[in-house]
């Protein structure tokens, strides 16, 4: 269209193929949206549930084409390189495709039950996926911001949804403050990393500091702190995490679900781009703030997981422990270290859907005692079963893939001559394996007179959890190809 | 040697199909309609015996005079972490697998759970493989899947079919074993990171212990972490305290194969992990572990004394003859190291046989305190007479299996560890005193109407103990076959020890010099 100047701008060349998996799930909401809106009586919860899965699967197929062509030709990045097309965010967005597929179904049988309305929920979860795979693949600042905030905001509204408890509303506002808080510091750690680099977008930022030697770097280090604060928060890692209990427990069982899988494992794609890849000349800063705070967060987590006494706030401490193991894996620093703290992330997105599944099945009452669980193991033995399998595989017991996932984050951290921690991380399974065999003895060991609820199955929940223990299982005899795929998707964008 | 019994051992990879079958039979019992409860067990045990046949066959084929690893079977199973499926079996590991065969499937035949027979058989059948999985794996990482994995069925035995307190006891017995094992994890990744170098990382045992490459003090404090691990699972005094716990609650079926075989992973661990993998180390810490065995022996049978309940006191008394493999192996001689090695397979049977005889007078009498029964001898004459050859193997009456073990511990030991030797004989005649004299009390004396109406041994019962007597006896009085298989790979594993340390065997009939040791000799 002739002269630049005469429009006096020009728009960054965009790939709208490198695009796509977003803007098919934002496609999804919309028509879902617009379905509602002009035709109320068509668009029923078969209707969004289908419209998401579809959506899910459509953007799955892409992303593995995605993924060929990064394999083919190398990773890239698109609107002025703002956005990263690599492996380590197309191993994100197939996550969290996985895990949006899988929280749809769960929330099919869930809106059912509750007799609340499809198309809004579905709608914020197909944003609240677009957004965290925006923040997964954004190799600038302020777009990962971006991308944390539309995750962010479709929680805070899921959250709330079911009206008529209260409990949902006091959960999310609490989400609400802490997580604009959270914001705050991420922000401000934005402002101070583009102060002290001059820009905002990570591959400047990292030969930035490649080359340029501070004289003073007090500005980088309180970026850094921020920045580590400001995520820390979303990935519930200890001292940040005194919102996740309350918020796990008040919040519908699917969301639960969302908040602690995929919310968390965008929380570390943003963590491991921001410090692993562009901070990495820096990285004898951070890894010491990071390796305390994983111990602080794997002690914390273990240690306030066995005294509780409700389901739902002990798998939220667990969350917290295993956001413990993944900063032990991101404290290493390494390539290894990085690839097992995706294969854990992988591996714990699965359980915990898997888990949350069952949990929900079991009621949605403000509390949600252990007793609950009582003689499960023989009023539905498969079930039971499977709830086993997850909570021993979160217990990091052989043959599941949450073994082979501490494996990998134990071997990172003794390559990476942290002992210590190594020693810590294992100690504290222990002590956390007792809050999980506490559940399976509810189910299983059941005293005279004793006497749980009964689940209210739906059959979306054992699809969900049959495929929970199946990944579960088969990656933990076989990992081999998680491996590679977790060890494939290390290599960012940003190479120095 | 070693790569000619790979090749022959290529045309049949028995030594997986031992750990394929249980798991098998488990998934077929799983398959099976719930609505035919009679069906589980059999189809169990059948699964169960056909390991136990592949076991004796593996002990048939075994090539005796070979010291090195047998029937060994190496595929890759993780390559990005260096990590191979590796099985194989020498003669410290060949009677504890037959052990193993043939435990189960009596196991299955002789006890019934009166409740949920699937999920009973499916965790016992899985039990057997693990415990198979643990005696053969040849690969660090191999070695720890299975040394875990075993914890689950157990841990469900316990709590599923056990008694009043399961709850503590299955929780409490998880959560030590767990607690061992999990610095032995990072111990095997640092073992292979450290000895990797300029190789490729492997987690095979056999490379591991050639190339020998940690510092002293590095070896050292990986040594303790497996160490950490094993005596816990022996259990060793002071880490022991979960074994009277979980043998009381278990079920007769989870007592019998916890004793029989799953102690045995740790004393077999402490040999193929501690002595092959860490010789100096070993020898480092040889006089403190021997001196905890020692005090287990003495602790285990002044305790077992004070017991109440029968099954309690069959508990501590395995604490004391665990004590003595433990002596046994770090006395480090060719005739401490083959009693320690007879020694587990005869605690097995002779304690295994207490278990089951004790479950067996539980069910008749759903009571175990021994003030309680009395005079059941003759109510129960060939039952009085099965226990009584059980216990006198216990206790170690020459003419039958637990002398031989005991004997050649003792004068193995004495080469090396005098004193240790001396307190730990002591041992030998505190079992005679708590044993013969729960006998006395639950055996003799004025049986009550109660006592009189003790039934005898059913036939079944006879044929499933059969086994068990056959065993103490012959092991008793014709050693033999078994001892000439230990031989050669205890003898290689003591040249292992010299070669990599300044330990020297001292040879029968040489002057013994008694090796002055300030400080552990004073813990007695």
């Amino acid at each position: 269209m002739g002269d630049p100047q005469l429009f006096g701008f020009v728009g960054p060349s965009v790939n709208w193929w490198a695009l796509m998996p977003q803007i098919i799930l934002l496609g999804a909401a919309l028509a879902v949206l617009l379905v509602s809106a002009l035709a109320p009586q068509r668009a029923s919860n078969v209707f969004t549930t289908v419209t998401t899965l579809c959506a899910a699967f459509t953007s799955f197929v892409v992303a593995i084409g995605l993924w060929n062509d990064v394999k083919i030709d190398g990773p890239s990045s698109s609107i002025a390189s703002a956005f990263g097309v690599d492996g380590f965010s197309i191993f994100f967005t197939v996550l969290i495709l996985i895990g949006l597929a899988t929280t749809a179904l769960l929330s099919h049988g869930y809106l059912e039950r509750e007799g609340m309305d499809p198309p809004e929920f579905h709608a914020l979860l197909l944003c609240s996926a677009a957004g965290a795979i925006v923040m997964a693949s954004a190799n600038d600042l302020i777009v990962m911001f971006l991308g944390l905030e539309a995750l962010s905001i479709g929680i805070y509204v899921m959250i709330a949804m079911h009206h008529r408890r209260s409990e949902a509303r006091e959960s999310a506002i609490k989400y609400f403050v802490l997580g604009a808080f959270s914001s705050a510091f991420l922000l401000y750690g934005i402002a101070l990393t583009y102060g002290a680099t001059g820009s905002t977008n990570l591959v400047h930022v990292r030969n930035y500091l490649d080359t340029v030697v501070f004289r003073d770097q007090h500005l980088l280090m309180a970026a850094m702190a921020l920045l580590l604060v400001g995520l820390s928060f979303k990935v519930a890692a200890a001292p940040f995490h005194f919102w996740a209990p309350d918020v796990y427990q008040g919040a519908p069982s699917p969301v639960t679900g969302w908040m602690a899988s995929i919310a968390k494992a965008a929380g570390f794609a943003a963590l491991l781009r921001i410090f692993f890849a562009a901070f990495a000349s820096h990285d004898v800063d951070w890894a010491p703030i990071v390796g305390a705070l994983a111990v602080i967060t794997l002690v914390v987590g273990a240690v306030m997981a066995i005294l509780q006494t409700d389901v739902k706030r002990m798998l939220a401490f667990s969350s917290v422990s295993h956001a413990g193991y993944i900063l032990v894996a991101v404290h290493s620093a390494s390539a290894a270290g990085t690839s097992a703290a995706l294969f854990y992330l992988f591996t714990y997105t699965l359980m915990v859907l898997g888990s949350f599944a069952v949990v929900g099945a079991m009621g949605i009452d403000d509390e949600h005692p252990l007793s609950r669980y009582a003689g499960l193991g023989r009023s539905r033995p498969v079930m039971a079963i499977g709830f086993t399998v997850l909570l021993l595989a979160q217990a990091g017991i052989p043959t599941t893939s949450g073994f082979i996932a501490k494996f990998q984050v134990i071997a990172a951290a003794v390559d990476n001559k942290s002992y210590f921690i190594a020693g810590v991380s294992m100690v504290t399974a222990v002590i956390g394996a007792f809050m999980y065999l506490r559940i399976v003895m509810a189910m299983y060991v059941v005293d005279e007179g004793e006497e749980g609820s009964s689940p209210i199955w739906h059959w979306t929940t054992s699809v969900v959890v049959i495929a929970a223990v199946s990944f579960t299982i088969v990656v933990g005899l076989v990992p081999q190809f998680l491996i590679e795929f977790a060890q494939d998707a290390v290599p960012i964008l940003i190479r120095g | 040697m070693q790569l000619l019994a790979a090749q022959s051992a290529a045309s049949f990879p028995v030594l997986n199909a031992l750990i394929i079958v249980p798991i098998a039979g488990a998934l077929v019992v799983v398959l099976l309609p719930n609505s035919r409860p009679e069906l589980m067990r059999p189809i169990g045990a059948i699964f169960a015996s056909i390991a136990g046949a592949l076991s004796l066959y593996v002990m048939a084929q075994f090539s005796v005079h070979d010291p090195g690893f047998q029937f060994q079977s190496i595929q890759s199973w993780i390559p990005s972490l260096g990590i191979n499926w590796h099985v194989g079996v020498d003669g410290i590991s060949l009677w504890l697998v037959v052990l193993t065969g043939l435990i189960t499937p009596i196991v299955l035949v002789a006890v019934d759970p009166h409740h949920d027979p699937k999920p009973y058989t499916a965790w016992l059948l899985m039990l057997q493989a693990g415990s198979f999985g643990a005696f053969l794996a040849l690969d660090l990482f191999l070695f720890f899947v299975m040394f875990e994995i075993v914890l689950v069925p157990m841990y469900m035995l316990i709590g599923g079919w056990g008694y009043d307190d399961r709850r503590y006891a299955a929780t409490k017995f998880f959560l030590y074993t767990m607690a061992g094992s999990a610095l032995m994890l990072v111990a095997i990744v640092s073992v292979a990171t450290l000895s990797s170098g300029s190789q490729d990382i492997t987690f095979n045992v056999i490379e591991l212990a050639q190339r020998q490459a940690l510092s002293t003090n590095t070896a050292r404090l990986c040594f303790l972490a497996f160490v950490l691990a094993f005596v816990i699972k022996v259990p060793v005094v002071p880490v022991h305290t979960w074994l009277p716990d979980a043998h009381t609650q278990a079920p007769t079926a989870g007592s019998v194969v916890l004793a029989a075989v799953m102690l045995k992973l740790g004393t077999y661990g402490l040999l193929r992990f501690g002595l092959y993998l860490f010789p100096e180390a070993s020898v480092w810490a040889a006089p403190t572990l021997a001196t905890l065995g020692v005090i287990g022996v003495v602790y285990g049978a002044i305790v077992a004394t004070m017991q109440k309940d029968l099954k309690r006191l069959v508990a501590y008394s395995s604490v004391a003859h665990m004590g003595f493999i433990v002596l046994g192996i770090f006395a480090f001689t060719t005739q401490s190291l083959e009693g320690g090695v007879l020694q587990m397979i005869n605690h097995g049977l002779s304690t295994g046989a207490l278990f089951l005889l004790v479950g067996m007078l539980y069910e008749r009498r759903k009571t175990r305190a021994i003030s309680e029964l009395s005079g059941i001898q003759s109510a129960a004459p060939i039952f009085a007479g099965v226990f009584t050859v059980a216990m006198l193997s216990s206790i170690g009456v020459p003419g039958l299996n637990g002398f031989v073990g005991e004997f050649l511990i003792l004068i193995g030991s004495y080469e090396t560890r005098r004193w240790w030797t001396v307190i730990a004989a002591t041992g030998v005649i505190l079992a005679a005193l708590y044993l013969l004299w729960a006998y006395q009390r639950v055996f003799h004396g004025e049986p009550t109407a109660d006592d009189e109406k003790t039934a005898d041994l059913s036939l079944k019962e006879g044929l499933v103990l059969a086994p068990f007597l056959v065993g103490i006896v012959f092991l008793g009085v014709y050693p033999k076959p078994l001892l000439e298989r230990i031989e050669p790979a205890v003898n290689d594993l003591i040249s292992h020890l010299e070669y990599h340390s300044d330990y020297v065997q001292p040879h029968l009939g040489d002057p013994v010099v008694v090796e002055r040791d300030h400080g552990s000799e004073d813990d007695h």
